[in-house]
């Protein structure tokens, strides 16, 4: 039961920070920053959600906190937009960049609100729960399955998909054609801002009640890079890759308290390794022919067309 | 670029001067931001107890606090090389956190199982370290895997195998339960710890040693192999066109694992450097993070636009406004200030090459102030 209550929180964090890496590249442009991304939207949804009076309607809490998160992280992904798209800087760097001033700015904003030295910040994670038949689920499921098939519909049903799909595999050719490129690419990073935000408050939102900014999301942006090319840039693949990777991962978070699993004697850090060993298996087997969009890490450059 | 150069540029516009100037504003502009942070979270003591300690550095508590800068940027300077090395050639090593993590667990296995001195313990960690690197080499060599995603999911492999084996349980034999660290070597391991030659006392700091001398040199040995030898010109001309090289004889998949080899190595001879002297040892249970220091590498190198002399210069500066950082009182700011000040600086430093271009424009504008030198420029830039 514990087992499946972390593979269910975690699940929905992978996917969703995925699915937005899954945009980011479409659109031709490396995400390296998911990581930060998550530390500034975790940031900005705990902190809305700490300064709603304590009277506000549960529904109200939920929805607004989200909202931030979303907001705070689409606005940190407009930084690496703007590198990458108009200065066509080199995008890993940037995101590189961006990762450590999210760790940074994490902790002193942290601090800033809580007004002490101390970088944890406590939150009411109440509203956030329901049971259903003994099991403790999170709005963020419910949520996660809506985006999810929503990311589906959007990326391969509509012209909006189809264009952005084409920017990452071959940008010269859909300029030709009247798309414009730049804008695009902005969006792709932006989608991926809005859910890598929602992810970072699903992260840390559902399992505690306080969560210590000095150690960021703890590599799981990382971790959400690892699914969605272990999901091969595909939505719904994505989706069964982030439950393979949870399960991993809600082992590792609870090797040590149940007997079952102590009586192997496996610890957790062999848990957290497993995701990435199975993830660099499947790139070694699968490289060769990679559904990586064509176009990523390129910046687009009109003159060159 | 190089044609310019031929035609004999002013040494203020050779390319060299510009990466530095370039370099300056990056850092001219982070510490705007710097002091822009502190005024935002404590205006009233912003400037003499924010800012200025945050520029004084290490000189806020003169001697150990030079001495601190000294024993920090030391690994620092490794780890920048590492990046700017794999960087010169064509490749980006994000995975130094990682080959950080592997070439410390080299030093300390060398150092508390095998009880060996000090210089073999350096090369343990340099070897360790050139293993893990080695990794993603090979993948982007034989497999055509990314070497960027290889060394981010390295990196946490090689965290938690160090963890896993250094714990191992409660009772793995490098660990000390008392503590919850590695036994410390200065405690039990007087040899495995890099001598000082009168430097700890020098800056009343134990954590000081020859260490500093050790990166210079490698420094400059990294230098003279990329600059002045046929091999170091073989790896970056892969770097540049590996199809190109590969025409010209060079056996390009070799070159990329060495280029990652050797960067690892440099990787682990950081770590070597800095858990060998003798006041750190590695925490099993609380490292849930990638070791910092493998990840300021890559401004250290970023800043020194991939040169070897360069990062020495870089690695001074971040642990200067670092450690300046920590000198900040706790009532007022925290010491990630610093941090917000190198990460913005990078930011900015991923398009220095922009930068560079404008900065160049300008100058040929105003010396020659003709339109035919604008013309020639624009050309320039979008060649």
């Amino acid at each position: 039961m514990l087992l499946l209550k972390y593979t269910l929180i975690y699940a929905v964090v992978f996917m969703l920070v995925a699915l937005g890496g899954m945009f980011s590249e479409r659109s031709g442009i490396i995400n390296i920053a998911l990581e930060g991304i998550m530390i500034i939207g975790a940031l900005g949804g705990v902190i809305a959600l700490g300064l709603m009076p304590a009277g506000t309607a549960p529904a109200v809490l939920v929805l607004v906190s989200i909202l931030i998160s979303a907001l705070a992280g689409m606005i940190y992904s407009l930084l690496l937009a703007f590198a990458s798209i108009h200065l066509k800087a080199d995008q890993t760097i940037g995101g590189t960049a961006l990762n450590m001033l999210a760790m940074a700015l994490g902790i002193v904003i942290a601090r800033g609100y809580n007004g002490s030295t101390l970088a944890k910040i406590e939150y009411n994670n109440k509203p956030f729960l329901f049971e259903v038949g003994g099991l403790t689920i999170n709005v963020f499921l419910i949520l996660g399955i809506a985006l999810l098939l929503i990311s589906f519909v959007t990326l391969y049903r509509t012209k909006f998909g189809l264009r952005l799909m084409a920017c990452g595999e071959h940008p010269q050719a859909a300029d030709s054609v009247g798309i414009n490129v730049y804008k695009m690419r902005y969006a792709g990073v932006m989608i991926s801002g809005v859910l890598g935000g929602i992810g970072g408050l699903a992260y840390v939102i559902p399992s505690v009640s306080s969560w210590n900014f000095e150690v960021g999301v703890t590599g799981a942006g990382f971790l959400s890079l690892a699914v969605m090319i272990f999901g091969q840039w595909k939505p719904l693949r994505i989706a069964f890759a982030a439950i393979f990777f949870a399960i991993f991962k809600a082992l590792a978070n609870i090797a040590d308290s149940i007997d079952l699993l102590a009586a192997l004697g496996w610890s957790r850090d062999i848990y957290n390794m497993m995701p990435f060993i199975a993830s660099m298996i499947v790139l070694a087997f699968t490289s060769k022919k990679s559904r990586a969009p064509k176009a990523e890490g390129i910046p687009y450059d009109k003159g060159q067309r | 670029m190089k044609k310019d150069q031929q035609k004999g540029r002013t040494l203020l516009q050779s390319d060299g001067s510009l990466s530095i100037l370039s370099s300056l504003i990056c850092i001219l502009a982070g510490l705007l931001v710097g002091l822009i942070v502190l005024f935002i979270i404590n205006p009233e003591h912003a400037l003499a107890d924010g800012f200025f300690r945050v520029i004084k550095g290490g000189f806020n508590d003169y001697p150990y606090g030079v001495g601190k800068v000294l024993a920090n940027t030391a690994p620092l300077i490794m780890t920048g090389l590492s990046v700017a090395f794999a960087f010169k050639t064509g490749l980006f090593n994000i995975g130094v956190a990682g080959q950080y993590t592997v070439g410390a667990f080299g030093a300390l296995f060398f150092a508390i199982v095998l009880k060996m001195p000090w210089y073999i313990c350096l090369l343990g960690a340099t070897l360790f370290g050139a293993i893990w690197g080695a990794v993603p080499g090979l993948f982007k060599a034989y497999l055509n895997v990314n070497e960027v995603i290889t060394a981010i999911m390295f990196n946490w492999i090689g965290l938690y195998a160090v963890n896993e084996i250094m714990y191992g349980g409660g009772e793995g034999i490098m660990y000390d339960s008392k503590t919850t660290k590695t036994y410390s070597l200065r405690l039990n391991f007087e040899d495995a710890v890099i001598p000082d030659f009168g430097l700890a006392d020098l800056f009343q700091l134990k954590s000081v040693t020859i260490a500093i001398f050790l990166a210079v040199l490698m420094a400059i040995l990294i230098y003279i192999l990329l600059n002045k030898t046929t091999f170091g010109y073989e790896l970056k001309a892969c770097g540049h066109n590996r199809e190109a090289a590969r025409y010209a004889g060079i056996n390009a998949k070799r070159n990329i694992v060495l280029s990652m080899v050797i960067s690892g190595a440099l990787s682990g001879f950081g770590a070597g450097l800095f858990y060998l002297s003798g006041v750190a040892e590695w925490m099993p249970q609380n490292s849930t993070a990638l070791p910092a220091m493998g990840w300021n590498g890559i401004p250290a190198a970023l800043l020194a636009a991939s040169n070897p002399i360069g990062a020495i210069f870089s690695a001074l500066f971040i642990s200067h406004i670092t450690i300046g950082g920590t000198t900040l009182p706790t009532k007022y700011f925290t010491k990630e200030i610093a941090d917000v000040i190198t990460s913005i600086t990078i930011y900015l430093c991923a398009f220095s090459l922009l930068f560079k271009q404008s900065l160049r424009r300008w100058m040929t504008k105003r010396k020659k102030g003709g339109e035919s030198t604008v013309t020639k420029e624009k050309k320039e830039v979008e060649n």
